[in-house]
């Protein structure tokens, strides 16, 4: 069996190498963000660190990673080292805060406007000419209806649509949690697929040809639109909406760890800038400033929205009473049926 | 039936009719050709569908030309550290009686037998932050999780029977006659092992190195729950895959994906060698026994 413990040591051996090498002597630091960001943050890098270069002379590299929200909030939580995360909905960050102490439990509070440069809101995205007439959230629960989303379990998208259809039956039942309950069970009996992200459901409904109507985020509709030219879709703003608002935050114990709280702080910060803002509004997310917002007033639509803190009582309280387990998403949705 | 041909000795070996023959052939082909050839042709017509600058452009970008190292690299640490290992536990296993032996045949299957994403998470509960020693390795700094490291563990852990399944069943097949003589011949234990066991056991070796080649470069699974998909960085091919394919990239993705699909063409062929080489040493060794 001396083979055996040979191999053992070598095996421990290499682990240490390997270990120790991930020590490198340019600046890095990573952004551990959710799943339509991906365009924007690679441009928004691309500015920032040339932003920080005219600044500071010094060269920065910004990894990132992309998932779907609860996912990501999982693996920092589990150690992948975020420096910051930019995530889809402040319930994941909380997470994170609680499970780690790497951050203070008040992180929302540090950044202005709830600690979000950049809202957005859900839309649905139907084929060209709207050939069903989907028009708001009432006609996605007639008969012959497929409508596409993520799984609100897994993607921070979906959360939002389930609560931007919850309040929108609350307000047209007044509040009759009856009907409410009806209304949302036969929409998620219109639900052929739950993708575990929203870009998930986007290649579902756009390559793979599949539902009516994706329900989606209003960045992730026009994105998608740009990008695919080749099969034709509209936009369809319902009504009502929601005011989806994505969060980012600095990990501060991982920051410090890697000695970039400056970096790190300065890059948040950069996102409210003319620069970030002008970028986000060209990835179309809107823009938290209002000057920038007045500019892209064409793109985006007025709608009528509800927040999370205002018709829900705050995240802890939405995610307890209808994603948590037993939750009423899990009383609504069967799958199968 | 037609006489003639009931006397050739292939045909003898069954009494179906012509017509069953044909239906069950023409079944396997079409499945064949529906569930594994289409799709691979369609990986490499989907890879060009832009052109083939668009192919080569989507393998030089910086994030594919990492996957691709990364992969490599993958494959180099895990492959020989599994042969070694397969060697090591088929040796034991095959020419030496210990207590436990069934077990540790038993245990080795392990890895086959498990989701890929469970083989994952048992990493994520060792090495990670919430984990066992997860707090100690981020106070030393030591990245595991989330870094090249675990990569290496998980696609170890997912391709350790490989070699080992391979060598088993030939080594116990061959006995340890040979050694005993080598030994009684006055030849060491390195000696015995490279003029003895190796030449005897190096085309199901070979095989089962390919195979876990094949393996350690295009695990999805149990990579994906500890890569933390940094771009550039801790993405191996087959997330590369995903994440171009997520992106609205398909040609791109399909271009890489081409690439695994050539591996695992490389695979079969190899394979297809080493068995015709079996089989020649089979026969001649018949013959030789013959005369």
């Amino acid at each position: 069996m001396a083979v055996h413990s040979g191999v053992r040591g070598l095996v421990g051996a290499i682990i240490l190498i390997l270990g120790c090498a991930n020590f490198t002597m340019a600046v890095e630091m990573l952004n551990v963000s959710y799943d339509p960001t991906r365009e924007f943050y690679e441009a928004f890098n691309k500015a920032f660190i040339a932003d920080w270069k005219a600044k500071t002379g010094e060269t920065v590299i910004i990894n990132q990673s992309h998932g779907g929200s609860g996912k990501q909030a999982r693996s920092v939580i589990d150690g992948l080292e975020a420096d910051v995360v930019t995530l889809a909905l402040a319930y994941d960050i909380d997470a994170i805060a609680a499970k780690t102490q790497w951050m203070p439990p008040d992180w929302q509070k540090r950044l202005p406007n709830n600690s979000c440069p950049y809202t957005s809101t859900i839309v649905f995205l139907v084929r060209k000419g709207n050939p069903k007439l989907i028009k708001d959230w009432g006609d996605l629960v007639k008969p012959g209806i497929e409508v596409i989303m993520p799984n609100p379990k897994t993607s921070g998208g979906a959360r939002w649509i389930y609560l931007a259809a919850w309040a929108f039956a609350r307000e047209k039942f007044t509040g009759d949690e009856q009907k409410i309950r009806a209304f949302m069970a036969v929409l998620f009996k219109n639900v052929p697929v739950l993708d575990s992200g929203a870009r998930g459901s986007t290649t579902t409904f756009v390559q793979r040809g599949i539902g009516d109507v994706l329900l989606t985020w209003e960045n992730e509709a026009f994105l998608a639109m740009e990008k695919m030219k080749g099969s034709p879709m509209e936009i369809a703003v319902p009504s009502f909406s929601i005011r989806a608002e994505p969060p980012v935050a600095l990990i501060e114990k991982m920051a410090e760890k890697h000695t970039t709280q400056a970096l790190a702080k300065a890059y948040l910060d950069h996102l409210y800038s003319d620069t970030g803002q002008e970028l986000a509004a060209r990835y179309f997310y809107r823009p938290s400033s209002p000057a920038i917002a007045a500019k892209h007033a064409d793109r985006f639509v007025n709608v009528k929205m509800c927040t999370i803190d205002g018709d829900f009582g705050g995240w802890a309280q939405a995610q307890k009473i209808h994603f948590d387990d037993g939750g009423t998403f899990d009383q609504l949705y069967q799958p199968g049926k | 039936m037609c006489p003639a041909k009931a006397t050739s000795v292939k045909q003898s070996a069954t009494s179906d009719p012509w017509w069953t023959r044909f239906v069950l052939i023409s079944i396997a082909l079409a499945f064949l050709c529906a569930f594994l050839i289409l799709p691979l042709l369609l990986v490499f017509s989907q890879a060009l569908a832009e052109g083939i600058s668009a192919y080569f452009r989507a393998l030089k970008d910086p994030d594919a030309i990492a996957a691709i190292k990364l992969t490599l690299l993958v494959a180099m640490a895990a492959v020989p550290l599994n042969t070694l290992f397969g060697i090591a536990v088929a040796w034991s296993v095959a020419k030496f009686h210990f207590p436990g032996k069934g077990l540790v045949v038993t245990i080795i299957d392990l890895p086959l037998s498990v989701s890929p994403v469970i083989s994952g998470l048992i990493y994520m509960l060792l090495f990670g932050a919430q984990g066992y020693i997860g707090p100690w390795l981020i106070e030393h700094n030591i990245r595991i999780i989330f870094a090249l490291p675990g990569i290496i563990l998980v696609t170890l852990f997912v391709t350790v029977p490989y070699v080992a399944r391979e060598l088993i069943p030939l080594m116990q097949e061959q006995g340890s006659e040979e050694e005993e003589a080598a030994l009684l011949l006055g030849a060491g234990g390195w000696r015995t092992f490279f003029q003895i066991t190796l030449p005897n056991i190096k085309w199901g070796l070979l095989y089962g190195v390919i195979q876990c080649n094949a393996r350690a470069m295009g695990e999805f699974g149990a990579v994906s729950v500890v890569s933390g998909h940094i771009r550039g960085k801790t993405n191996t091919l087959p997330l590369q895959v995903e994440i171009l394919y997520n992106e609205y990239s398909f040609a791109a993705a399909f271009a890489v994906a081409s690439l695994l699909a050539f591996l695992a063409l490389v695979t079969l062929v190899v394979k297809q060698f080493i068995e015709w080489q079996a089989r020649r040493r089979e026969d001649r060794a018949q013959q030789e026994h013959q005369a």
